[in-house]
């Protein structure tokens, strides 16, 4: 495919804009990719920018000396980098960093825990506690539906479960 | 032909394929952004060592990125069997493909571990299945980085928690037709799934191909995540049924014109670009899903819009290609073919 813009060069950019819900599409090659204003990822507004910006934005619009200095002790990044690139260094930066990452997180999920597959050797108490708060929410549903039946059976293995796991504790 | 193509799945008419994968890490190692080739070269051996005792019937075959040519490169990516973030860095990155071609480990692409499994037609149930037993094995040896709150820790924050991204790439002509493509990703992005084209972030649709996934890995389960998805791509399914048969009612003749016109220029094209190949085989595709065109299987269709591309069309004529041979290569493979 050609570049729209110069129609010379092949298109090696591929930009889609979503402006309330209106689609418009650009391909062009990268010379003229880096003339264009819209294009330039440089410019202040671009996405690249608007996403890290997302990243700063949570932790308190003043940048903050102490947390840009942060640095972790495994891999070496620290907090300005990460909020720059957007990406962690490794598993340790999630530590390093784990203060400021909560509203992040909200930010981006909408939620800031996880509920879903636990690895069984890391921990099986863990996987037990994710189990039974998902009991727990079953069993309020049960009943809001008024099957009290069934609710009573719920809550005796929500029960046993939470007192196996406290005597697994002990 | 490619091999995950050959079962045939549920909902073919508008589902090509099911495709899951999970983002995994391991404790001890920097992200292969920030890794040098020792520590990928030694990472990938401990991967090479968990994945030997598999206790799969089926056997994996490993290769590295960079012992293959340019053209092989793009052609697993156009097969769907590898990402195109897998090629970035040819020094670090390999994989292990499955010999039926239903799963991969991809090894440092932007986390140390992708495991993909990839299903023709409609199939969450059985991808989950198989990605979860090849997650389960590989943990019993691997030390995943892992947290209680968070959940699996990976590179890029939109990924944290379940590390998944399950999506369904669906063939929607009729939709396209009548103008339901913006209204549909527009509400879609609203109950945090998003649309894209066929070679996932920040590709083009085309074909009328699209791929369905959900955006958030924090907060939901994995079989949540994959029930919203399931119920959203049913809702597809009877539209785009819906809106088939409508058109086919009320504007017969133009509809089986447009197909029967692509179906005469697949025939008999001496040049043709990718573009306006895959164009006219989603319309022939659409002639097979109304029941219009009958010598043709959804598989061979399928095959064919792979084959076309760039990078497969050089390995299937076995040497570098310029655009214009391509095109002449490509109108003889469709030819061939139909």
């Amino acid at each position: 495919m050609l570049c729209q813009i110069c129609k010379k060069n092949q298109a090696t950019v591929h930009y889609t804009k979503i402006i309330n819900g209106k689609i418009e599409e650009l391909h062009v090659c990268e010379e003229c990719a880096a003339n264009n204003s819209e294009l330039n990822f440089n410019n202040p507004f671009s996405f690249h920018n608007l996403w890290t910006g997302l990243i700063e934005g949570f932790q308190n619009s003043t940048p903050n000396k102490t947390v840009e200095k942060l640095t972790c002790p495994f891999c070496g990044l620290d907090y300005s980098q990460f909020r720059e690139t957007g990406k962690f260094g490794c598993a340790k930066c999630y530590e390093t960093f784990k203060d400021n990452l909560i509203p992040l997180f909200k930010g981006i999920h909408g939620h800031d825990k996880h509920v879903g597959k636990v690895p069984s050797r890391a921990n099986k108490k863990a996987a037990d506690e994710r189990r039974i708060e998902k009991l727990k929410k079953r069993l309020q549903e049960l009943i809001d539906r008024e099957a009290f039946e069934e609710a009573a059976k719920l809550r005796d293995e929500i029960r046993q479960l939470e007192k196996s796991l406290k005597d697994n504790r002990e | 032909m490619v091999k995950w193509l050959e079962e045939s799945g549920q909902y073919k008419d508008v589902v090509v394929s099911t495709r899951i994968r999970i983002a995994r890490n391991l404790n001890n190692y920097r992200f292969p952004q920030r890794m040098n080739v020792q520590e990928a070269e030694k990472l990938t051996q401990e991967v090479l060592n968990a994945v030997k005792d598999m206790p799969d019937d089926i056997n994996y075959k490993f290769f590295k990125i960079n012992s293959l040519n340019a053209a092989e490169r793009v052609a697993y990516i156009e097969q769907h069997l590898i990402s195109p973030g897998l090629i970035q860095k040819p020094d670090h990155s390999s994989f292990l493909l499955r010999d039926d071609e239903k799963a991969t480990i991809m090894i440092n692409e932007e986390d140390h571990l992708r495991i993909q499994v990839l299903l023709s037609g409609l199939n969450f149930e059985e991808g989950w299945n198989l990605i979860n037993k090849i997650d389960d094995f590989l943990e019993t040896s691997l030390d995943y980085a892992y947290d209680d709150r968070f959940g699996y820790l990976t590179a890029c924050p939109t990924n944290v928690g379940t590390g998944l991204r399950a999506s369904a790439m669906v063939h929607i002509p009729c939709l396209s037709i009548i103008g339901h493509i913006d209204d549909m990703i527009r509400g879609f992005s609203k109950i945090g799934l998003t649309v894209r084209g066929i070679y996932g972030e920040g590709s083009q649709a085309i074909g009328d191909l699209y791929q369905i996934s959900n955006q958030m890995t924090l907060g939901e389960d994995e079989e949540e995540i994959m029930a919203k998805l399931k119920n959203v791509i049913y809702q597809i399914i009877n539209k785009e049924r819906y809106v088939r048969d409508d058109l086919l009612k009320k504007r017969k003749y133009e509809i089986e014109d447009r197909i029967f016109r692509s179906y005469g220029i697949l025939k008999y094209t001496r040049k043709i670009s990718s573009k306006e190949a895959m164009m006219h085989l989603s319309n022939v595709r659409l002639g097979k899903e109304m029941g219009i065109i009958d010598n043709m299987e959804y598989k061979q269709i399928e095959n064919l819009m792979i084959d076309i591309q760039p990078g497969s069309i050089q390995r299937i004529a076995k040497r570098e290609l310029d655009d214009n041979e391509r095109d002449i290569i490509r109108a003889r493979h469709i030819r061939q073919s139909i």
